[in-house]
Parts: structure tokens; sequence; C-alpha cells
């Protein structure tokens, strides 16, 4: 057979990006938390990670292949980026058979009944995440105790339990909250992979550095939060915490900078991004000063990623030759 | 801080083989194939007939209307028919064939190498040779020049922008032709400049040339008005509203003429033809060719006759690589697929690119992921994945007000998909659907 | 307490009754009832083949219209439109059944592949970039932007031939397969009686010889067919014959000396054992029916002739 040549439409060469590589790219980035959780968490951390991952994989590849009856992408990182972000928004203390059924409604409901991967329109982590909160709310509430003496603790479920700085703040007990040094290094409770800013921000960092996002999103929502918290503090600074102590407590970060920033449920257009972070930011901080539960960035997400396609419809981006 | 266009762009990998390849004449073929249809526009027509003895500058076919260009003998011969042959996209158009005897000139052609500075003509008289000899947009877009040198009414040109930032990757063309006729090229855009009454031009260079940057600034003290600019480089650099965004920081509306920002872009090689034209009665048979691709042995930067079959340039260039997967007529951006190398070199061709299987293949498409990464390169602010998906849906008035029309197809948003998807393919035919629908409604 | 309320509810419903029936009298727009009786007895698919907008716009339209002639609804056929017929109390119309034809045999055997098309899997997208992944720029192409705006089903791409056919019993000729071909291949043609057509399966306009050299099943504009055609049903223009169906009469004479097999014909019953039917190849098979044949104009004896003779 004499060699055929190709034809196609131009342009004929591709950049080489990849959905696995941006998808490898935010797990790269997640690693520094993972380190600081293991530190903190110790056994439990990794076991819940390990439960969550393995799940979450095995949900993706049994729902495509009997379900769906089409080929498993199982390598394109994505269910294994669902899969430590879920656990990441875990108590470390965790039992493995409700962390099964977050992994469930994260993969089964929050991705593949819209479609698979593209499709979604609401995280999959945080559906998974929000579906535990609600069923079983004193499981996903308690949180081990940081022994910052006792580096990787090898306790699992019996680990003694506290509370967070935001249920101290939620409860209205200011005085009790840990100083800003431990909140930036992650010597708090908390869920296993939101509780050091500093390994967060690195991620950020990585992923800005290689362009796999933008500072849109994270920005807005982190200066949205600090503004409002910053004016509710000088209103009344006895009720409400300071704005950094709001900036570095619970999933801000880590939803700013990884559950935000999800490519398929977030905006596309510059603008359009700036949007849904600062809607992001009022929500968490009108559920944290004002809500019942103490912490909001993961109902806030939600219901930004609900307006998402509005926004994409509605805000488009900068075009050339336009105002 | 060096200027470039203020929305998106990409960056591939630059691959300029042929960089600092002297130009070298290609030897003449035994037969050309000159098709009439070589610019956009109506084709020309032919007014030589089968048996025709012809010279090199002879006048073969007509402009065909007002959009249309003159089109000239590359070679001395003996026409041998008119018929249909095979062009870059695998249909059968007319074309004139000729078989070379000799290489006799034309009388009026000035053959010495000469640098002829002065030009009396008026600025309608220069118009009016350019048009005789058949000029057009040397870029790859083969417009007309003389329609572009004359502003509709209610226009006033302000300035000449000059492309020779030759954004595309692998092509050398227009950079070796800058430093072997730098001189020529300023009279050119002298002339140019003389065409539409303006006293100002701009050479835009993209800074991956330092070496024609100095050389033609160092050329340009001598001209008055003429001024090099450097720019970073950015693909699209090229298309001619992000250049004139570039260089004087005004950006062409949406549907509107760059003269309407007072911008009259020409491309480098142009310049040179505009030359050779209106200053040596040179009318435009044969341009600079670039023969690259990993695989080729030399590649190389080759003077060449317009009907020259592509597969000359190739054996010229060390011959078709094992394991040719695509032939390209073009930059690896805009280029267009060729299926087959018996096509001939015509006055848009800029380059002939070679890529291996493994680089002509495409990656297999997943479904959009919103990564938004294709509005950030669009040059033109669009969102492709939208338009891509208007296009699928047939949802034409939702891609006409998301300014679909506007798409220039430089194809940074496919380049860039991680997902794979051929974005550009989808919104290059809705694009056509959509002003075919804007055409019948405005009639 | 008990009759307040029911009297105040009474007088708010009576109220908001006369309201209604105002309202209702006053913005009443009178449609003539047979509209929906004729809409009763269409198929519903809202294919728009008939050429109006939806079976209601259909409905609409033969209500309206003083006789049923050049009213057809493609998907029911002749037995809904004689229903039509009898709720107007008009004459059923003379329209005939018709059937999208694919106008391509340019299998992958007969069109040798000079080049391999890498782009979207679209004919639109194809065919606005280049001539095709063949010598032939006119033929099939085989992406299924037919088979994608089909809502009947009835037409697929075959991947042995590369090429779409239509599924005859599914067709309702509604035309939206011709409108998505941009190659122009695919025709509506009169269905024929117990569907026996014939036609020219090429579109290809190059010289002969550059067409045949591009598929062998290519029509080469020679006009053999156009001479042999007693009922001068057949005219080559731009190298390529055309069978106008309204004046074929399917004596087959034209399928006999095509050389390249060009001319197809389509559910005829097999003429005898020695009959070269290779060459129409896409023609099925049918059961002989002697009364038919001998209907037809011209005797399969000297078609056997002639074929010899070839």
């Amino acid at each position: 057979m004499e060699n055929k040549l190709y034809v196609s439409p131009s342009p004929h060469i591709h950049g080489g990006d990849s959905i696995s590589k941006n998808m490898y790219g935010v797990l790269i980035a997640l690693v520094p938390a993972f380190l600081v959780s293991l530190y903190f968490f110790g056994l439990g951390a990794l076991i819940v990670t390990i439960i969550s991952i393995v799940s979450c994989l095995a949900f993706e590849y049994l729902i495509q292949k009997f379900l769906m009856k089409k080929e498993p992408t199982l390598c394109d990182g994505s269910a294994l980026l669902t899969g430590v972000l879920l656990a990441f928004n875990l108590p470390s203390n965790l039992p493995a058979w409700i962390i099964i059924i977050g992994a469930l409604a994260a993969i089964g409901i929050g991705k593949m009944s819209f479609g698979g991967l593209g499709n979604n329109i609401f995280n999959p982590a945080l559906v998974g995440r929000v579906f535990l909160l609600i069923s079983f709310p004193a499981q996903m509430t308690t949180w081990p105790v940081v022994d910052a003496l006792n580096v990787f603790p090898m306790t699992y479920t019996d680990a003694t339990t506290g509370a967070t700085v935001l249920s101290l703040m939620n409860e209205g007990v200011l005085d009790k909250l840990p100083s800003i040094s431990n909140m930036l290094v992650g010597n708090m409770g908390g869920s296993l992979g939101e509780v050091s800013a500093i390994a967060l921000i690195l991620g950020l960092l990585y992923m800005l550095w290689k362009k796999i996002i933008t500072w849109h999103i994270p920005i807005s929502i982190l200066v949205t939060v600090f503004v409002f918290t910053g004016i509710m503090h000088l209103v009344n600074p006895v009720q409400y915490a300071s704005p950094f102590v709001h900036l570095l407590s619970g999933g801000l970060m880590l939803g700013a900078i990884f559950m935000a920033t999800d490519y398929v449920t977030s905006p596309m257009s510059k603008n359009g991004m700036l949007v849904y972070g600062v809607g992001i930011g009022i929500l968490t901080t009108v559920i944290r000063l004002f809500g019942s539960y103490p912490e909001g960035m993961s109902f806030a997400i939600l219901i930004m990623n609900a307006f998402t396609p509005l926004i994409n419809s509605y805000i488009k981006p900068k075009h050339f030759g336009g105002k | 801080m060096l200027r470039t266009f203020r929305i998106g762009g990409i960056h591939p990998p630059e691959n300029k083989l042929s960089a600092g390849k002297k130009i070298t004449a290609l030897a003449i073929p035994k037969q050309v194939i000159i098709p009439l249809g070589q610019h956009i526009g109506a084709p020309a027509v032919a007014i030589v007939k089968k048996g025709d003895q012809v010279k090199v500058g002879t006048l073969l076919a007509k402009a065909g209307g007002f959009v249309s260009a003159n089109i000239h003998s590359s070679v001395s011969g003996k026409v041998n028919k008119i018929d249909n042959a095979l062009d870059a996209s695998g249909y059968r158009r007319p074309a004139i064939y000729i078989d070379v005897e000799g290489d006799e000139w034309e009388d009026s052609i000035d053959r010495s190498e000469t640098l002829v500075k002065d030009c009396s003509l008026s600025a309608k008289e220069i118009v009016d040779k350019i048009a005789t000899a058949g000029i057009v947009g040397l870029g790859g877009a083969t417009f007309p020049t003389q329609v572009k040198l004359t502003p509709p009414p209610g226009n006033k040109a302000e300035i000449v922008i000059i492309n020779a930032v030759e954004c595309e990757p692998y092509l050398t063309s227009d950079h070796s032709l800058m430093m072997e006729k730098g001189e020529q090229i300023l009279v050119g855009v002298s002339l140019l400049m003389k065409a539409v009454n303006v006293n100002k031009a701009i050479i835009g260079i993209e800074n991956n040339k330092p070496d024609a940057i100095a050389h033609l600034q160092k050329l340009a003290v001598n001209f008055n008005g003429i001024e090099i600019m450097p720019l970073k480089v950015q693909y699209p650099q090229g298309g001619e509203k992000q250049l004139i965004d570039a260089v004087i920081r005004r950006q062409v509306k949406s549907g509107a003429l760059p003269i309407s920002a007072g911008a009259v872009v020409q491309n480098v090689g142009t310049a040179y033809a505009v030359y050779e034209a209106v200053q040596k009665n040179k009318p435009l048979f044969e341009r600079v060719v670039t023969v690259t691709g990993k695989a080729v042995t030399s590649p190389s930067n080759l003077l060449v006759r317009i009907g020259t079959p592509i597969q000359a340039l190739i054996d010229a260039a060390g011959g078709l690589p094992e394991n040719t997967g695509k032939i390209i007529g073009g930059g690896p951006m805009m280029g267009k697929a060729l299926v087959s190398a018996d096509v001939p070199v015509t006055k848009g061709s800029s380059g002939v690119l070679i890529l291996n299987k493994e680089e002509s293949i495409r990656k297999p498409m997943h479904d959009c992921i919103r990564c938004a990464k294709c509005v950030d390169v669009c040059p033109m602010g669009l969102n492709p994945a939208f338009l891509m998906r208007s296009t699928v849906f047939e949802n034409w008035e939702t891609a006409e007000k998301d300014y679909i029309t506007d798409c220039i197809e430089c194809g940074s948003c496919s380049y860039t998909c991680p997902a794979n998807r051929p974005l550009l393919d989808y919104i290059r035919m809705g694009k056509g659907k959509v002003m075919g629908i804007i055409r019948a409604r405005k009639s | 307490m008990i009759l307040i309320a029911v009297i105040s509810l009474g007088v708010i419903g009576a109220v908001g009754a006369l309201f209604l029936y105002a309202a209702s009298k006053k913005f009443e727009v009178y449609e003539d009832p047979r509209i929906a009786q004729v809409q009763e007895v269409l198929p519903g698919a809202n294919c728009g083949g008939c050429g109006f907008p939806g079976c209601a716009g259909f409905a609409g339209a033969c209500v309206k219209a003083d006789t049923l002639d050049g009213l057809l609804c493609p998907v029911g056929g002749a037995s809904v439109m004689d229903k039509v017929a009898t709720i107007l109390g008009k004459e059923a119309g003379n329209a005939e059944p018709m059937i999208a034809v694919v106008r391509c045999n340019g299998t992958c055997s007969a069109r040798p592949r000079t080049n391999q098309y890498d782009g979207a899997q679209s004919c639109a997208i194809a065919s606005t970039l280049y001539g095709g992944e063949t010598g032939c720029s006119f033929g099939c192409l085989g992406y299924g932007d037919c088979v994608k705006v089909c809502n009947f089903d009835a037409i697929h791409v075959n991947p042995e031939t590369g090429l779409a056919e239509v599924d005859e019993d599914k067709c309702t000729s509604c035309g939206a397969c011709v409108k998505a071909c941009p190659k122009s291949i695919i025709e509506l043609r009169k269905k024929g009686p117990k569907s026996r057509r014939i036609y020219v399966s090429c579109v290809n306009k190059d010289k002969g010889a550059i067409a045949r050299k591009a598929c062998s099943n290519a029509c080469i504009g020679c006009g053999k067919c156009e001479k042999e055609c007693p009922f001068e049903a057949i005219t080559v223009t731009n190298n390529l014959a055309y069978i106008d169906y309204t004046k074929c009469r399917l004596c087959r004479k034209c399928v006999a000396v095509c050389p390249t097999g060009a001319i197809h014909e389509l559910n005829f019953p097999p003429k005898k054992e020695a009959t070269t039917e290779a060459k129409a190849s896409a023609a099925k098979p049918a059961p002989v029916e002697k009364a038919q044949e001998a209907k037809e104009t011209v005797a399969p004896q000297q078609e056997m002739i002639k074929e010899k003779i070839n």
C-alpha cells in the first residue's frame, strides 16, 4: 500500500496540552497539603484518602463500563482528583463506609448522572461532601484533635475529637481561637486537606505557574471574604472574628483554590470568573456569619455552580474592537 | 516592554529550521501549471490559447473583476493546453499548462540588479502598475493589492504598516527576503506610502529575527518616514487586525476594514513585489518559498517560478522523507494540507512544510471540560467552545450574536484545546454558514 | 360564618366565570374545526417533508386549498391523503410518492483512496476543506451528515462501501438529507411502480478519463444511454448523464448500454440467469413476475442481445 497523505483542516500542530496533564497538575499542587495532613492527622488521613480514591475510581469504572457502556477513561485523572478532593473535605476519622457512600454520591450523582466529565453542573467532590454533611452531620462535624507533638499519629477512628475554629466562632467563643501562625501551618482541627493555608497557597502558586488556572477565581473569593468579614469585624469586633481568621479557617482556602476553580463548573470568561468569585465570597461570608452552619464554603460553591451557565451566557469575554 | 496585540495569542515552538539560509533560485521545471484562480476574488480570464508562444512575464490571463488579479507567465515556451488541474484542495480548477522552452524574458523587464530608488510616478500610476503586475498579498491571504491600495470613499489612510512578523512557525521566506533584499523592500514601502499618500510607515518584525531588525534599522536611516518596530513573539501577530493593534494600538471594530483605523497593511514580500513591479517592470511570477520540516534533509528558502510542482521544491530540499504524513502548503497553523505533491506553487504559497506521521495525526477528541483555555488564547476575544457548540447545534443566531464572523481562523483555539476538540473545523464551517445567512438577509 | 364564606367564594367564582366568558368571546380566534380533524389523521411526525411547518401547517394548507393537487404527506402517503380527502370532501391529489436516492456508487473498491481525512467527522466540514479522500471530488464522503439529520432512521452509511444507503421502507422523502448533503448527491425521485426505478448513480462532472480513473463506477458522459433512450428522458451535460424521472418509462435500455454500470435499476425482477446483474450491484433481486415483465415496453430478449453485444 502506498503512503497516503493525511489531510485535515488547519491548524496542523497541537500544543500537546491534554485533560490528564491538567488533572495531574492539580494533583501535584495538592501534594503539599496532603503532606501536611499526614503530618498532623497521620494514619487517619492516609486511610481516608486511599479509601476515597479507590472508591471513586471504582465507581467511575463500573458506571462507565456497565451503565454507560463506553470505554472507561480512568487515566484522565479526573476521578482520581475527585477522590483526593473528596478526602480533603472529610474529617480524618470518618468511618470507611461513609466515605464509600460519599464517593458514590460524588461520582454517581455529581458526575456520571450528567454524562461524565465535562457535562456535570456541580463540582462532584462537593456534591459528595455536602451529601455526607447532610446525611451524617454528627460524623462529619467531629474532627480529631491535632496534637503537634505527636507526629504522624497512628490512630484512625478512635482519636480524641475537638472543635474547629469555625464552630468556635459560630458559638461566639472568640477567645479560644488558635494563633494565626498555627492556622497558617495547619495546627488546628478541621477536614484533612483544609488545615494548612501555606500548603494550599503553595499549590495555588504551582497551578498559576503551570497556567492550569488563572488568578481570577481564587483571588476574587479571598478578597471578597476578607473585605466583607473585615467590615463586619470593624462594626462589631466582639461578635465577629478578624478577617485574617476567616481567611485561614475552615475550607475557604481549599475551596477557593481547588474546588471553585474546577474547570467544568466555573465560568469561562475573565469577568464571569470575577462575578463567580465574588458571589462565592459573599455567600460564604453570609452563611458563616449569619447561618446556622459554621462553614459555608461548599454550599456557596455549589450555589454559584448553578449560576455558571447563566454567567456564561450573559458575561462574554472581552471582544476585540469592543469597548 | 515590546509591544504585541492585547487579546489572546499563543506561542507555538518556532522551529525556524531554514532561518539564515540564503535564497537559492530553483531550476525551471519542464512544464508549469498556472492556475487561473490564485487570489481571493474572481478567477482571471485566460487571453492565450493552446499553441501560443509566451515569454517570461507575458500576460496570460486578465483580472476577471474588480477583486481579481492579472496572471503572467513564469516561463517562456508554448501553451500546451488550458485545462482543469488539481489544485491544493483536491478540486479540479482551470489552469494554463505551459511547456518550457529556454528562458526568454519580456523585453520590458529590467533584469539588472541595480537598485532604482527614485520614482516619479503619481499615486494613481503606481497603483495601476501594481494592478498590471498582478500583485496580491503574498503573506498567504492573496488579496489583490491594488484593491487594498484604493480605500473606499470616506476613508483616509494615515499609516502604512508592513507585516514582517512571520508569526507562523517554520516559515522563513520573509525573513530571508529581508536579509537579502532589504533596500528593495524599503523602496517598495516608500512606493506603497506614495500610493496611499501617507508619510509614515512602520515595519513590524517579531523579536525572534534580531538580525533582520538590525539590518533594516540600519538601512531605514536613508528612507524618510519608515520606522522598524520590534514586536514580542506572539501568534497570530501576522493577522491584519492583530498587527494594527500591536503597532498603533487601535482595534478595528467588528466587521470593519483595517482602513477604518487608518491603516493599510501590506506584507513585506508584497512590498518587494511592488518594488519589482514599479521600478523594474517585473510582473509577479516568482516568489520565495520556504521548504521545511523536521525530517527534511536541507530546509531551504527557494526562489520559485509560479506553477512549479511542489514535488520539485521537495526534491530540491533533499526529497520527501520517509514516514511523511502530511504536506502542508503554508505554515502549520493556517496552511492547507495538500492532497498530492503534484499541485503547483501559486502566488500565495509561502512555504511547503512536511510533517511526519506522528505529527500529522490528530489525537482523539474528548468532551469539552470548559477549561476556557480557548477563550484565553482567542485573539479576537471570542468563546470558541461556545461557537463550536452553536455550530454543532446549528444555532446560527447565537453564533452570529457571539461574533462568529470575526473569527480570523488562526487556529489558536484548536492548538490549545486540552480535549483535542476540532474547534476551528466547526467554527470555520459555522462562520461560512452565518456569512451566507447575512448575505441572504442583505439582498 | 360558613354562609359568608360560601357566598363570598361563590361571588368571586361567578365574577371570574363572567370575566373568562367575556374574554373568550372577545378574543376568540375562529379555527376551522376541519384543521383539527385533518391533523388527527396525519402522522404527527412534524418532519416538514411536505414543505409546511409541521403537520398543523400542512393541515391548514389542505383545508385552505381548493384541490389537493400537489399536496402530499410523504410520511403517510396515499392512504393518509385519501383520509384527508374524505374529511374535506375533495379529490385526493395525484402527487406521486417520492424517495431519496443516493447518487453515488463509488464504493471503497471502485474508488481508491488517495489520501486520508483526519479532520472533524462531518461532510460539511470536509467538503469546505477539499475534494475528498478519493480522486473523485463529487462523490459521497461518507461522514454521515445525512444520517444525522434523518428523523426516521432511514439512511445509514454502509461501513463496507463507505456510502450512504437509503432504507426504502423507512424513507418518507422528507428531504432533510437532500438539504444536508453538501455534495448534492441525494435526490428525491419518483418511487416508481413497485418501487422500481432507474437512475444514474453518479454525479461526477469530470471528463470521462479523469472520472474513470478516480472511480470505476463513474458516469463518464459517453452519451450511449442518451442515444439509446427511446423517450428522450436522458440528457448528458457536463460529462454527466441525468435521467428525467418524469419521462423515464423504465425500459432499462440505458442500463444495458452503460459501460461503467453507473445506471442503476432497483427492484426489477431478474431477467434471466445469464443476465449480468453484477453491473447493477445495488439492485435487489425481487421475485419474478412474468405479467409485469410482459407489460414493459421492451421485450427482455432484446435487452439480452444488447447486453451480449456490449
